[in-house]
């Protein structure tokens, strides 16, 4: 241990660490604008009373009200024959005294038969008509239990020789309370809303599920292939997408007049699970202890290809299915009509991504056989051949990958010559392959995970830094205002955050049974369902809590740009100055957050 | 037969683990590997079924290159090796049943493992060799759920389940008392007799060296320093393999 001594340098050094804050948080001060003086201004805290006021008061119930309106007639000035017409006799009634008096001059207001402990507004009502709705003064008055009240009136300056009238206006509230409009309104955006965050909290886990695998180092390091395999892997991709959207759409279009059908389509949706399950389990033994022979695996692909045909054939009927059902039941089912709805909605879901599946699963595949056949390449063949190969491959898809990023150019851009967006960049990918070609060692393996990983990781941090109001205003041009664009900026939101927190759970799993199970032969995705999952279900399960939570008071806000929601009504009262009900809606905001909070911290207790 | 030949593994930070390892085990054979900590043990038995790519040398297996095998057949390997571990490696959260069940994915189609089914006879199986090891009661428990002993014996189960022609246990009684210790070797033991599974077994103490190997190589820093029989280990080599200031216990 060392003695500490207080040397004058240390001193020295403090001081000047304390100015320097100092420093930072004067600046702090000036650009933030930090000035008390408008705080004391007897305006600014005269509307920040009158406001808070306001907000405590929260548009919430209202009563039917009954309206007492007693007028009284006077002079201003005094005529000289005083010949006042006499109050006409009535339930509640005013006592003026003196009857006529000047302009300034106070009168004595004297009220009977009122109801009891009430307040209301005593106002001139200027001109002869007493049911002028033009009325002066701000002054109120309070009766007592007896319904009695005595006050002092202060005449305005207008005067006029017919009589005029003072006014007392009492609403009394009649009948049940009940919930006031703006409650109401309040009611269906919070459920919108609440129902909006579950939504894209659902979407945002499923996808974000897969993708942190991805992004966690741990699993991706150990990845590794040879070049012939990699380019190989490249050029599947794009050719088997291809391939399988126009396969997909195909079907498609081949369902579309078997779709009108209902009966068809129960049948088709009935029997095709059935197909594909049979030719599943025969293409694809559970245990094998033998290595089979290639033409029984080629006939095995062959008929997994037809059942994957199949079932996408039973998920275009399905949809078409959902599609029939829900036009026949729209009619007959009255207020559950949403249920129908829902099932159009879903169908029309099915539809649109069942190519899009089509297409993702035909390329992982097309890619996954091309990269084993290169694998295989690269394993039996002597060094040389292997180079030739590989130069001749790596400049193939050097090009593919150049060529497409060209092409996306060209469609942000529409630079329209095509030697810039398309054959430079051809050229130039590969020329690039053909370089990486020459200097790896034909057999070598290249590090394909941490460059899946890095890119994973790359995009998920750029998108992660966008926040999901920017998004929706992208997503408000897209699919228009409304709750649904705003559900779909915080599902992408909720995918990349949620990618990026899971997948560092990936990362700090114990190895232990990750090497277990890697030890048994079991596969990359094999080790993933039996070693990695189980360890991940907790936080998982507490991340996507977190996420719903947050998700329920992003998309409180979301509504200020059109995102759909309860921010929606809440930044329109804003600006048109009706705090009671802007109140109403923080007040809703607040109780859902909070009881939003609680049920995740019992479910995550539970089953955390 | 397992050859080993001019074994060398050197980690990424220049470490050199192992040093020109050389030698075989006949099928059959319970060999246990000794050693200070950090000798190389772990290495030498990871680097058998690959779970770490060795720098240099070759690893025959009844004649088949294992250094030299695509993932496939790595895969094929490894489904014959079972492996103990000195931490036991349990999944914690899963299932009994479904730990031991993990010593079939070498074997089942991986798009099975999606649905996480495995056959019937698996299921089986994995009774059988769970009641083997006296653990059948335990089946539906969490595996974090059972004392050390135990989750030692769902290890040994998961390596059962492999079909072994050999199985690597990597100092599986150094985290157990030493009753326990006896009754998991006896039942290493028990599978190397009856089931004639290769046994390569690295250990701590010599009376279990003494007491359960046939045959016995011994590492200090990554070379091989000593390679017989058990009873040849006199003071003079026990020397040799700890180092001058070692004293024997036990």
């Amino acid at each position: 241990m060392k003695d500490k001594k207080s040397s004058p340098w240390k001193s020295i050094q403090i001081g000047f660490t304390v100015l320097l804050v100092l420093f930072i948080y004067a600046y702090g001060f000036d650009v933030t604008k930090v000035n008390l003086e408008e705080l004391r201004s007897e305006r600014r805290q005269e509307s920040l009373t009158r406001v808070t006021r306001t907000l405590a008061q929260p548009d919430i119930i209202t009563y039917d009200k009954e309206r007492v309106v007693v007028n009284s007639p006077l002079y201003v000035p005094c005529p000289s024959p005083s010949n006042l017409p006499t109050a006409e006799p009535s339930f509640a009634y005013l006592v003026i005294e003196p009857a006529c008096a000047n302009p300034g001059e106070a009168v004595q207001v004297e009220g009977f038969n009122f109801p009891p402990n009430i307040t209301g507004p005593i106002r001139f009502v200027p001109g002869n008509d007493p049911l002028n709705v033009v009325a002066l003064g701000r002054e109120s008055i309070k009766t007592d239990g007896d319904g009695h009240f005595t006050t002092s009136f202060v005449l305005p300056d207008r005067l006029s020789d017919e009589p005029q009238h003072i006014r007392v206006t009492i609403s009394q509230n009649v009948g049940a309370p009940r919930f006031s409009q703006t409650a109401k309104d309040t009611w269906d955006k919070i459920i919108e809303t609440v129902f909006m965050a579950l939504l894209a909290t659902t979407a945002g886990t499923i996808l974000a599920f897969p993708i942190s695998f991805l992004a966690a180092r741990n699993l991706m390091k150990p990845v590794r292939s040879p070049l012939t395999s990699i380019a190989l892997s490249v050029l599947g991709w794009p050719i088997g997408m291809g391939l399988g959207f126009y396969i997909v759409h195909q079907i498609g279009i081949f369902t579309i007049p078997l779709s009108e059908n209902i009966f068809i389509n129960l049948v088709s949706v009935v029997t095709t699970p059935f197909v594909f399950w049979f030719a599943f389990r025969w293409a694809m033994p559970p245990e094998e202890i033998r290595i089979p022979t290639p033409s029984l695996r080629l006939t095995r692909i062959f008929i997994l290809f037809i059942a994957i045909l199949i079932a996408f054939f039973g998920f275009f009927q399905l949809a078409g299915l959902a599609t029939n059902i829900s036009l026949s039941m729209e009619k007959s089912l009255g207020s559950l009509g949403f249920l129908a709805t829902f099932l159009f909605q879903v169908s029309d879901i099915l539809r649109i991504i069942t190519p899009a599946l089509g297409a993702l699963a035909t390329g992982g595949a097309l890619a996954s056989f091309l990269g084993r056949i290169g694998q295989r390449t690269a394993e039996k063949n002597p060094a040389a051949s292997v180079k030739t190969i590989n130069f001749i491959l790596a400049a193939l898809a050097g090009a593919t990958i150049f060529g497409l990023s060209g092409w996306l150019v060209e469609w942000l851009y529409q630079i329209g010559r095509i030697e810039y967006t398309f054959w430079y960049p051809v050229l130039i990918g590969a020329g690039l392959g053909l370089l990486l070609a020459a200097f790896t060692q034909p057999k070598a393996t290249l590090p394909t995970g941490m460059v899946i990983y890095s890119i994973t990781r790359t995009i998920l941090n750029a998108l992660r830094s966008v926040e999901a109001l920017v998004m929706a205003i992208v997503f408000v041009i897209a699919v228009g205002i409304g709750p649904f664009a705003g559900m779909m900026a915080l599902g992408l939101h909720t995918i990349v955050s949620l990618a990026k927190l899971y997948s560092e759970q990936v990362e700090s799993i114990m190895p232990g049974p990750l090497e277990a199970i890697t030890a048994t032969g079991a596969n990359r995705l094999q080790t993933i369902i039996y070693a990695v999952i189980p360890q991940i279900i907790p936080p998982y399960i507490s991340y996507t809590m977190y996420r719903w939570d947050i998700n329920v008071r992003m998309s409180t806000i979301i509504g200020f740009v059109g995102g759909g929601g309860i921010g929606f009504l809440l930044q329109q009262n804003i600006n048109l100055l009706n705090y009671r009900a802007a109140s109403t809606q923080m007040l809703a905001i607040a109780v859902v957050v909070a009881s939003m909070d609680y049920v995740s911290s019992v479910l995550r207790e539970k089953y955390v | 037969m397992l050859q080993v030949k001019n074994l060398t593994k050197i980690y990424d930070g220049g470490v050199k683990a192992l040093d020109n390892v050389s030698f075989e085990v006949p099928k059959g054979q319970f060999l246990v590997v000794i050693g200070l900590s950090g000798s190389g043990k772990s290495t030498l038995l990871r680097c058998i079924n690959r779970l770490i790519d060795p720098t240099e040398g070759q690893i025959l297996w009844d004649g088949e290159d294992i250094t030299a095998a695509s993932p496939e057949e790595m895969r094929r390997i490894r489904r014959k090796i079972g492996m103990v571990f000195q931490h036991f490696n349990l999944v914690h959260r899963s299932k009994v049943i479904t730990n031991v069940l993990a010593g079939r994915l070498g074997y089942v189609n991986p798009a099975w493992s999606l649905l996480n089914r495995f056959p019937k006879e698996d299921m089986e199986k994995a009774i059988k060799q769970m009641e083997r090891v006296g653990i059948a009661d335990k089946a539906d428990q969490r595996a974090d759920e059972l004392s050390g002993g135990q989750q030692q014996r769902v290890g040994i189960a998961r390596a059962l389940m492999q079909d072994p022609n050999m199985i690597l246990a990597d100092e599986p009684v150094a985290s157990l008392d030493p009753v326990l210790a006896h009754s998991i070797m006896k039942h290493l033991e028990e599978i190397n007799k009856s089931d004639g599974v290769t046994v390569l077994c690295s250990l701590h103490f010599l009376d279990l060296v003494h007491r359960y190997a046939d045959r016995v190589i011994a590492l200090n820093d990554g070379q091989l320093v000593f390679e017989g029989y058990p009873r040849d280990i006199d003071d003079r080599k026990f020397k040799d393999i700890y180092g001058r200031d070692a004293e024997r216990v036990g």
